[in-house]
């Protein structure tokens, strides 16, 4: 018997985790793979909340995160492209003027 | 139901059986398309290695083993050992989950006669699928070789494109039978239609025949099977992503590729020509045996095909490959569910 | 007994991956720890009970998203990172405002909820296709087709930001494009 709250800590591991990635990497797709970290914990949150309340309203909701993290991921990544393009670089802190 | 003990023996034994029985299915469909494709050009193949040269793939085992094992240099070290393995289990992992006969009762134990029955068995298959695209675009990231990365580059945008029209050619199959599990759509078509013809998907409505088609197609291009090949061709870009592999790793990729053909054999044999129905006849040991021998027949079908249309058909150049999966197979895959939902919607 | 187990398994690996994510310096490296992350949440999904989800997870996330991730990576050819003052910063500050903000997290989920019911697969409860499906059709049917129409505004945009200049109206300008280096 697992109770609920482990899965819950767990995902506030995770998203605690994604949280950190974000501050202190200075890649950019790896700043964008610490977002998807935390949209996974908050998945995870939700099928155990969907458990709890016996309620598939949650697995549905986690359904529609996945989609909208694909359209996130599609747009986000084809702007990295662009500012590789552009700047040549890969590094947020050289990235830090509105025009070239 | 059986206790904890049985139930782990029976799936070792299960597990072991299906091992042996696939990697010898591997390797002697090696042996069975370079007679055929010998035989299409009007030459023998192989027939000095034991009669017939059967005894080939033990042969070509044999040579694999003692060829040296370079890696070169300039490789990315862990992903260039990690992706042949990797092309490798998952290829052999979605047997695990084919049934290939009825429930069996061997010794006092009643089992299926698969390794797992799972109620989303299909979708795990396709999941599978999606995976073994980080074979192929590591394997040639990882060779750090201009030729790799433009074999594997292609290669895994040609699978990416086509898994869509696979799994779109399936929904069709899924609204017919109503579960993802693979036993159930099995069982579902067992039986007669009118007059003698047999109740398999692909003889219901106009509809399923196209699916199957829009199936083989996406088939052969997931496995990377000519006509859909040019990213491993020879004479394109050197051996696209497994230039830069030699012996026992480029064995697990061919290995790899071999299993992937008879997995996709056997989804097709099971959600479209019935999986194990045939005529059932004779005492109790054989109707236990024949429907896994209409399986095997079906599946050997497939295979003989695949090698039949490597024979016969030219390859298709890149941007011809890659137009014909979005802008042919897709369309007729997306007319194909909503035909059939129609035809199904309209007969309730 | 097993499902604890199970749980403590595959919940190390995830917050093992998760670590490795952050640990590594390139990019390729971090992109297949948070491809192993998602493979066990999609095994947490299954202890759950969430079987159609945990499959979806696999196909969409680990399948796709994740592919797309490793496609920019071998095309941009991303090198390792470097340590600049800023991260420095970042990560002095960074490490101690985060442990705080989960230990604030758990603390408060412990407190809330003080008697847990746990997860128990014996009462069938299952997220089966059949189920999802009653629901995505029926009661969320628009948010559905609202995606739908998000995912094609999504490929039009990324069509459009990522196509090289000169094709359709294509990001970047040719005369900016000898690139100042750093300022």
């Amino acid at each position: 018997m697992v109770p609920i709250s482990y899965y819950l800590v767990l995902s506030a591991i995770l998203f605690a985790l994604g949280v950190v990635g974000f501050l202190i990497k200075r890649n950019l797709i790896t700043l964008f793979m610490s977002i998807e970290l935390m949209l996974n914990a908050v998945n995870l949150a939700f099928v155990a909340f969907a458990w709890q309340w016996k309620s598939l309203n949650g697995q549905v909701f986690v359904f529609f995160v996945m989609v909208v993290a694909a359209a996130e991921a599609a747009v986000g990544l084809a702007i990295i492209i662009a500012v590789f393009r552009t700047r040549e670089t890969l590094n947020i802190d050289r990235v830090n003027l509105l025009k070239l | 139901m059986l206790s904890i003990t049985t139930f782990v023996i029976v799936t070792v034994i299960k597990i072991v059986i299906a091992l042996v029985v696939l990697l010898t299915a591997v390797a002697y469909s090696t042996w069975l398309e370079r007679k055929v494709v010998g035989h299409i050009q009007n030459r023998w193949g192989p027939q000095r290695v034991g009669p017939f040269g059967l005894l080939q793939p033990l042969a070509d085992g044999a040579k694999f083993i003692f060829k040296e094992d370079l890696t070169p240099p300039y490789v990315y070290k862990p992903l260039y050992l990690a992706a042949p393995i990797l092309s490798l289990v998952l290829a052999l992992t979605s047997i695990s989950l084919v049934p290939i006969g009825n429930w069996v009762t061997v010794g006092g134990v009643h089992t299926p006669l698969e390794i797992t029955d799972v109620n989303i068995g299909l979708l795990i298959i396709l999941g599978i699928t999606s995976l073994s695209v980080y074979g192929v675009a590591l394997a040639g990231w990882s060779s750090n070789s201009k030729y790799s990365l433009l074999g594997s580059l292609r290669a895994s945008a040609q699978m990416v494109s086509y898994e869509i029209a696979l799994g779109l050619s399936l929904v069709g199959v899924l609204i017919m039978s109503g579960s993802l599990n693979l036993r159930e759509i099995v069982d579902a078509q067992g039986g007669h239609m009118a007059f003698w013809i047999p109740r398999w998907n692909i003889f219901r409505w106009p509809t399923q025949i196209v699916a199957f088609f829009v199936y083989l197609t996406a088939a052969f291009a997931e496995t990377n099977r000519v006509p859909f090949d040019l990213p491993e061709a020879e004479t394109e870009l050197v051996a696209g992503y497994h230039t830069e592999y030699s012996s026992m790793k480029f064995a697990m990729f061919f290995m790899a590729e071999y299993a992937n053909m008879i997995t996709v054999a056997s989804i097709a044999t099971l959600l479209f020509l019935g999986g194990w129905h045939g005529p059932v006849f004779g005492p109790g040991w054989l109707q236990a045996i024949l429907p896994v021998f209409w399986f095997v027949l079906k599946v050997f079908c497939f295979i003989f095909l695949y090698i039949w249309i490597r024979g016969t058909l030219p390859r298709f150049r890149y941007d011809q490959l890659m137009g014909f999966g979005w802008k042919v197979l897709f369309p007729i895959a997306v007319a194909n569910v909503l035909a059939t939902s129609l035809i199904v919607a309209l007969q309730k | 007994m097993l499902e604890l187990v199970l749980f403590f398994v595959f919940g190390t690996i995830a917050v093992g991956a998760a670590i490795n994510l952050l640990a590594q310096r390139h990019p390729i490296n971090s992109a297949l720890s948070l491809i192993v992350v998602m493979a066990s949440l999609a095994a947490l999904f299954l202890l759950m009970g969430a079987e159609f989800l945990a499959a979806i997870q696999v196909i969409v996330y680990a399948g796709a998203i994740m592919v797309l991730f490793v496609f920019v990576i071998m095309l941009l050819n991303a090198g390792e990172e470097e340590r600049t003052p800023g991260s420095r910063v970042a990560m002095l500050l960074g490490f101690p405002a985060v442990v705080l903000l989960a230990g604030l997290v758990a603390w408060t989920l412990f407190a809330r909820n003080p008697h847990p019911v746990p997860v128990d697969l014996a009462g069938r409860f299952l997220g089966s296709p059949a189920a999802i499906a009653q629901l995505l059709f029926r009661d969320f049917l628009l948010p559905f087709e609202i995606t739908s129409i998000l995912i094609l505004i999504a490929i039009m945009g990324a069509v459009v930001l990522a196509s090289p200049v000169g094709t359709t109206t294509g990001s970047g300008s040719p005369e900016q494009a000898p690139a100042r280096r750093e300022e």
